[in-house]
């Protein structure tokens, strides 16, 4: 980054924070980032790191020797950073969110008592939501962070978000839920099951949703509710905490993308939607950045001879390169090649530097020809994040 | 017996987050207008893509022509929540609307499957109204779609009787019939997006009713060098040779070698990841677009891709 003012650099951030939440739209290397700067904490900050992650590909969880561990937290073994050539100072531990299971165990903090847990759990309409409800892969994330944050167990945890429709989503999560569980409408649809007494202002939302939803529908729903209702309390104490923590200083966003069109768009967004709400963007990862000599001064008259002259060229290369009619293709296609990457190129350092702008650590991964298999691997990319200006 | 790719009805075009998914959906609607269909292009995800594709204002619930034979629309479940209670229990007072659609929109936040039936609902509608000869949905990635194409069937488990259940059975007719409906799913030769279409295509087939249209292979990057060139190429990148291209070119030419290489090493992985994809989903259409290089995602580039997609379908 010549030319720009002294930045601060990751290890830095990451040495003042607990907590790192990885952000951005699917595809843009999130989870890779995240396990990453995971192994570079444990390796060079030390101390009991941890990284939450969901859903991993299979390779970063074979990476990981994660694949036979769900939602329990377990430690990276110490043997495959010794094998990648690092003596780590800390441990790396890691966990995969597993949605159902962490619903299950939030129903057995909150319930009231051992019928009302057995009866929710049981619940047809509870299993449906909590595999599918839309929030709530994005709430569970929020709160099982917040319940490992409260224990103490690590000094600095790494979350790798849920991939949701829209990148803003889980931050409203925790109010969402809040909303949900103080609504009316809540108390609207446990009322009947309670007195089968409908007031004339609801008269008329029973009767549609009577017509469309049937009335066993509406009533398995108002059961539900009205068993999550002895859990109100709770939960919503829960979720005020949960933005709390999200809010908390020692709290850090990092946003994720890569530098084509759409990822940039979705990660300008979501760092304006930091700013409103106050959360701190701590650094930018940009991922398969083309590399910088792919803008080299002068490369591009050059490339153009290579493609325009590619004839005159050939015949004044050594004859033992090959034929000069092969050669002039390859020239040619050398020459062609360069101007198309190099358009890109050139979009992509006008994009970074606008997103730059947005915080104080900016990281760049070069565009990489192969994936992250193991500790290396995410060593390696950890070196990129790590110490870059 | 295939049908062919657009003279189906509707079609969800799917992918892992950052395939280009979106364009390519964008590319097909255009490619379909241009060949004389009447084409409504749905966005289900609000996020503004197809407005750039097509360089336009954001989107509405109401359709919008936006080249010759073309229409599109944003489409949102409070939208479609309203405009299916006055289509189907003809609610008398806009007044009560309101409150009452709120108060649905939470059910269908809340209830499994009623946002995605609302969804799936409008679309089916469209395509039963026959207003459309191609209803073409820039549907949810890949991890929400089969929740969406299956909400039908889910909410006919969960609802014994009522409006809903009548209306999933003519939602199931229309989404399973090859003739007319298929998942379109794109890709790119990575890694992670080949796994995740394998998958998706297991559970499309498991998991619901609706066929594989078609997969689009997505950033193909050309092949550089022919039989025989490549090791020229290799001759060339020694240092003396190098050190004379670079004197009769009058410039450092270190760079350009550098990233033919990297041209070179990026295809030739793709290329396996390419092959896996082909070898698992052997019998399904493959349409390849190749990588355009091009400077941003506006109007210019769903011309490319639709150009590219005519190609690749014969046309």
């Amino acid at each position: 980054m010549a030319g720009s003012s002294p930045r601060a650099l990751m290890d830095e951030l990451l040495a003042a924070k607990e907590i790192v939440i990885c952000c951005g739209s699917g595809g843009v290397g999130k989870t890779t980032t995240a396990a990453a700067l995971g192994a570079m904490a444990s390796a060079e900050l030390g101390g009991k790191v941890l990284v939450i992650t969901v859903d991993p590909a299979k390779r970063l969880a074979n990476a990981l020797g994660l694949e036979q561990f769900g939602n329990v937290e377990s430690q990276v073994d110490p043997l495959l950073f010794t094998r990648a050539g690092v003596e780590p100072r800390g441990e790396l531990w890691a966990a995969m969110l597993d949605t159902k299971q962490s619903w299950d165990d939030l129903v057995r903090a909150h319930a009231p008592d051992a019928a009302t847990r057995d009866a929710i759990l049981a619940n047809p309409l509870y299993v449906n939501i909590t595999s599918r409800f839309v929030h709530s892969h994005d709430y569970v994330a929020m709160e099982r962070l917040y319940d490992i944050h409260r224990s103490g167990r690590y000094d600095l945890i790494i979350v790798d978000t849920p991939p949701t429709r829209n990148a803003i989503d889980f931050l409203e999560a925790p109010e969402r839920m809040a909303d949900f569980f103080s609504s009316r409408l809540l108390r609207m649809l446990t009322v009947p099951a309670r007195s089968r007494l409908i007031t004339f202002a609801s008269r008329p939302f029973y009767t549609v949703a009577d017509r469309i939803l049937g009335s066993q529908f509406l009533e398995d729903i108002a059961q539900f509710f009205l068993l999550f209702q002895t859990m109100y309390d709770g939960f919503v104490e829960r979720s005020q905490a949960v933005s709390r923590t999200l809010a908390d200083k020692r709290t850090t966003f990092v946003v994720v993308s890569t530098l084509e069109p759409a990822p940039v768009r979705e990660a300008e967004f979501f760092a304006d939607a930091l700013a409103e709400r106050r959360l701190h963007l701590g650094a930018v990862v940009l991922n398969k950045v083309l590399p910088d000599w792919f803008r080299a001064r002068g490369t591009t008259s050059v490339a153009r001879r290579l493609v325009g002259e590619a004839d005159e060229l050939a015949s004044v290369l050594p004859p033992e390169l090959g034929e000069t009619a092969q050669l002039s293709r390859v020239l040619d296609e050398v020459g062609e090649s360069f101007l198309n990457f190099q358009v890109v190129a050139k979009r992509e350092a006008e994009q970074r530097s606008e997103l730059a702008s947005r915080a104080g650590v900016v990281a760049t991964v070069p565009y990489a020809d192969h994936d992250v298999t193991d500790v290396a691997g995410l060593l390696e990319l950890g070196e990129h994040l790590w110490r870059e200006r | 017996m295939p049908v062919d790719l657009l003279d189906r009805n509707l079609l969800f075009v799917t992918g892992k987050g950052g395939v280009g998914k979106t364009t390519i959906a964008a590319g097909l609607a255009l490619l379909a207008a241009q060949e004389g269909r009447r084409v409504l292009l749905c966005e289900s995800d609000a996020k503004g893509g197809i407005a750039h594709a097509f360089e336009t204002g954001d989107l509405a619930f109401a359709e919008r022509e936006l080249v010759p034979g073309l229409w599109a629309m944003a489409i949102t479940t409070e939208e479609s929540l309203k405009e299916y209670l006055k289509l189907q229990l003809r609610v008398p007072l806009v007044a009560r609307m309101g409150p009452l659609a709120r108060t649905f929109d939470f059910v269908a936040n809340a209830a499994p499957g009623v946002r995605e039936i609302l969804v799936v609902g409008k679309l089916c509608w469209e395509v039963r109204a026959g207003t459309w000869d191609l209803v073409v949905v820039d549907a949810p990635a890949t991890g929400h779609i089969v929740g969406q194409l299956g909400a039908p069937t889910a909410m006919r488990q969960l609802v014994n009787v009522g409006t809903i259940r009548d209306q999933t059975d003519w939602m199931l007719d229309i989404l399973g019939d090859q003739a007319r409906t298929g998942v379109v799913v794109v890709s790119t030769p990575e890694e992670m997006p080949v796994n995740e279409t394998i998958d998706l295509a297991g559970r499309l087939r498991d998991e619901t009713t609706v066929d594989l249209a078609a997969v689009v292979v997505n950033r193909v990057l050309p092949e550089l060098f022919g039989r025989g060139e490549e090791e020229v190429f290799r001759r060339l990148r020694e240092p003396g040779p190098t050190a004379a291209l670079a004197a009769a070119a009058g410039g450092a030419v270190q760079p350009l070698l550098d990233g033919a290489d990297l041209a070179v090493r990026l295809r030739r992985t793709r290329a396996q990841h390419l092959a896996e994809l082909r070898e698992s989903l052997a019998g399904t259409e493959m349409l390849y677009v190749p990588e355009l290089f091009h400077r941003s995602d506006g109007v210019r580039a769903t011309r490319q891709i639709a150009a590219a997609l005519g190609a690749e379908l014969g046309f």
